[in-house]
C-alpha cells in the first residue's frame, strides 16, 4: 500500500505529532510496511464471518444510580502539573 | 431575488442534561456549582486503567425520551469513541454512540400558529459531557466536575423551515423533556443546548444548499436570531453570485450575527470507533415495554384534553399545560372542584400572581390544590364574595390554611341572610327619603347609591346579588305606593 507524506502528516497531526521532514520519509516507509503487513489479512475468505469487536459478548454490567467513589480534591489533583486554586491549569489553549 | 423567493431549511441538534444523581461512567456527583474538580473519580479524570460503568438510569431516560418522540428503540445498541484533543476531554476521545444508536425514526408533532407541525426525528443517543475551561491569562484552567455528566443529544431533520418553527419546536422538545422528568430544561445554565444546521435554496428547487453549523444558541430568542440573520446572509451571498461554504458558526450575542468559526478543511476526523471497553448494550422488550406504561401525558395531549374534555379555551389550555407544576397543581384541585374554567382562571389569575410576586416554585407554595378547591366552592356557596376571595386567597398562600379558617378570623364571610340584609335594606331606604324620590321620578342612576350605602353598612360582606335583589323589590313597592 503506498502511502504519501500528505497522508503520514494527516496522521501525525491527528495525533498532535510534530515531525521532522526525515521523520515524515522515515515514518512513511515504516507506515507502509506495517499496512502491507496487514493487507495480508484480507485476502483471507472471512465473508461467511461476522464481525467482532468485542471478545466479552453482548450486555455488560450496569451500576444503579448512586454517588460513590469521589476522589477528594488533594488525590484527584495529586498528578497536576500545575494547579491554580483547585483547577488544573495548562498551557491556554483555545479552539 | 428577494428573500421570500427562497426556502430555508433548518435542522436541529439539541444535548440534553439527564437529570441523574451520578455521570454516566462512574459514581461521581452531577452536581452543579461544586469546587472545581471536587466531582472527580478515576473514570472522569481519565487516569490508565480506569474502566467506565454504565449508569442504568442513563439507559432508563433515553428510553423514555424515545418513546415521547415516537421513535423506534433499539434493543442493541452500541458505544463509540471519538476523538479529539482538547485539556477538558482528558481521555482524549468522548464516550458516544454512533452507528447504532439507542432510537431512531422518531417524529415530534407541536402546535404551530392555528395548525401542528410534525418534525421527523432522526436519532438519539446517549453521550457524555466534556469539562470546563477558563482561559487566564496564558493558562486554561480546568473543572473535570461536568466531565462525564450524561447527555442525549437530539438530532432532527431538516424538517424545519423557518426561524419561528425552529423556535417553537425547541420549545416543544424541552417541555416534553421536562414533563417526562429526565432534563431540567434550563437553557441559559446549559442543561439544554441546541446547535442548528441552517442551509437555503430557491423555492421550487429538489436539492438542499450547503448547510452551515450554527453554534451557541442558548436562550429561545437567540436560535430565531441567529437562524434570522444566517438565512439572510446565505441568501445574500448566493444573490451575489458567491456560495456558502460548509462551516461551523458561533452565534455573536452582542452583534447579533454569526461569523466563521471553523472551514470545511479544518473539518474534524473523528476517528470514531466501537468503544472496547463498552460492550454493546442489550436490551430486552419487557424492559421498554416497562418504560412505556410508564409515560406520562406529554403537554400537546393534555392540550389536547384540556379543549376536548374540558372545554377551555385553546390559550388558557397551552398556558396551564406550558408548566408541568401548573398543570399538576390544576388537575389535582380538579379532582375536588369541577368547574375547569373556573379553576383554570384562578390557577392563571391569583395562584400565578402570586406565584411570580413571591418569586416561589410551585412546588413550593403552602396553598395545596384542595384548600383552592375549597375556596372557589365557599365562592359557590356564598359564603364569600368575589372579591374578598382574592384576599382570601392571599392569606392562604402566605399561611397554608383552609379557606374556611382565613375568612372566619378576616371576619371576610358574605352575609346571605336575606332576612339580615332586607334589615339593613329598609334602614338605607328610611334615611334617604330624598334619594328614593329622585328614583321614583325616574333618575334611576340614584341605584348605585343605595348599593353603595346597604354595602358599607355591612362593611362589604353583604352577598351583592342578594343586595341588588332586595332594593329592586323594595323600591319598586315604594313607587308603588
Amino acid at each position: 500500500m503506498k502511502l504519501s507524506v500528505d497522508d503520514v502528516r494527516h496522521v501525525a497531526r491527528l495525533a498532535a505529532l510534530r515531525l521532522s521532514p526525515e521523520e515524515e520519509n522515515a515514518f512513511r516507509g515504516q507506515l507502509e510496511d506495517v499496512l502491507g503487513a496487514m493487507s495480508e489479512l484480507a485476502t483471507l475468505p472471512t465473508a461467511a464471518v461476522p464481525a467482532m469487536c468485542y471478545v466479552q459478548g453482548d450486555g455488560g454490567a450496569t451500576r444503579a444510580d448512586v454517588v460513590q467513589g469521589e476522589l477528594g480534591l488533594e488525590k484527584a489533583l495529586q498528578n497536576a502539573p500545575a494547579r491554580v486554586g483547585s483547577h488544573f491549569a495548562v498551557p491556554k489553549i483555545i479552539e | 431575488m428577494p428573500i421570500a423567493d427562497f426556502q430555508p431549511v433548518i435542522g436541529l441538534e439539541v444535548h440534553a442534561q439527564l437529570l441523574t444523581e451520578s455521570k454516566i461512567f462512574s459514581g461521581a456527583s452531577t452536581g452543579f456549582g461544586a469546587e472545581p474538580n471536587l466531582h472527580t473519580t478515576e473514570v472522569c479524570l481519565g487516569l490508565p486503567g480506569a474502566l467506565p460503568v454504565l449508569n442504568e438510569k442513563v439507559v432508563h431516560m433515553a428510553v423514555r425520551a424515545g418513546l415521547a418522540l415516537n421513535c423506534q428503540i433499539r434493543l442493541h445498541s452500541v458505544w463509540a469513541r471519538k476523538h479529539y484533543f482538547y485539556p477538558d476531554l482528558p481521555k482524549g476521545y468522548q464516550i458516544t454512540q454512533y452507528e447504532e444508536p439507542i432510537c431512531e425514526h422518531g417524529n415530534l408533532v407541536f402546535p404551530f400558529g392555528d395548525t401542528e407541525k410534525s418534525v421527523r426525528i432522526l436519532r438519539i443517543h446517549m453521550e457524555e459531557d466534556a469539562g470546563k475551561n477558563i482561559h487566564q491569562g496564558a493558562q486554561s484552567l480546568v473543572d473535570l466536575n461536568r466531565a462525564g455528566t450524561p447527555l442525549l443529544e437530539i438530532v432532527s431533520e431538516p424538517d424545519l423551515r423557518s426561524a419561528d418553527e425552529a423556535a417553537e419546536y425547541l420549545k416543544a422538545l424541552r417541555d416534553i423533556l421536562v414533563y417526562l422528568g429526565v432534563n431540567d430544561g434550563n437553557l441559559e445554565e446549559g442543561s439544554f443546548r441546541c446547535d442548528a444546521n441552517v442551509s437555503v435554496m430557491k423555492k421550487g428547487a429538489t436539492e438542499f444548499g450547503t448547510r452551515v453549523e450554527l453554534k451557541n444558541l442558548n436562550s429561545f430568542r437567540f436560535v430565531k436570531q441567529a437562524i434570522d440573520y444566517e438565512i439572510a446572509r446565505q441568501v445574500e451571498l448566493v444573490e451575489g453570485g458567491g456560495k456558502v461554504e460548509q462551516e461551523t458558526r458561533l452565534f455573536d450575542t452582542q452583534r447579533g450575527e454569526t461569523r466563521a468559526m471553523r472551514g470545511k478543511e479544518d473539518a474534524r476526523d473523528y476517528r470514531y470507533f466501537p468503544d472496547p471497553d463498552l460492550p454493546p448494550l442489550v436490551l430486552e422488550p419487557a424492559f421498554v415495554d416497562g418504560i412505556k406504561a410508564t409515560l406520562p401525558e406529554l403537554p400537546l395531549a393534555k392540550v389536547r384534553r384540556y379543549v376536548d374534555v374540558l372545554g377551555l379555551s385553546e390559550y388558557d389550555a397551552r398556558l396551564l399545560t406550558a408548566d408541568k407544576a401548573l398543570a399538576a397543581f390544576f388537575e389535582s384541585a380538579l379532582a375536588h372542584y369541577g368547574d375547569a374554567k373556573k379553576l383554570a382562571n384562578w390557577c392563571l389569575g391569583e395562584l400565578s400572581r402570586q406565584v411570580n410576586e413571591k418569586g416561589v416554585a410551585l412546588t413550593q407554595v403552602k396553598v395545596t390544590p384542595v384548600q383552592l378547591a375549597g375556596l372557589l366552592q365557599a365562592i359557590d356557596g356564598k359564603t364569600v364574595s368575589n372579591n374578598a376571595a382574592k384576599e382570601v386567597f392571599g392569606a392562604m398562600f402566605e399561611s397554608g390554611r383552609d379557606a374556611q379558617s382565613v375568612i372566619a378570623e378576616k371576619g371576610l364571610g358574605q352575609v346571605s341572610d336575606t332576612g339580615a340584609i332586607e334589615a339593613v335594606v329598609n334602614d338605607i331606604l328610611a334615611r334617604h327619603p330624598a334619594e328614593v324620590a329622585q328614583y321614583k321620578a325616574g333618575k334611576v342612576q340614584v341605584f348605585g347609591f343605595f348599593v353603595g350605602q346597604v354595602m358599607r353598612a355591612m362593611k362589604g360582606k353583604g352577598n351583592p346579588q342578594t343586595v341588588n335583589e332586595l332594593l329592586k323589590a323594595k323600591l319598586k313597592l315604594t313607587r308603588a305606593f
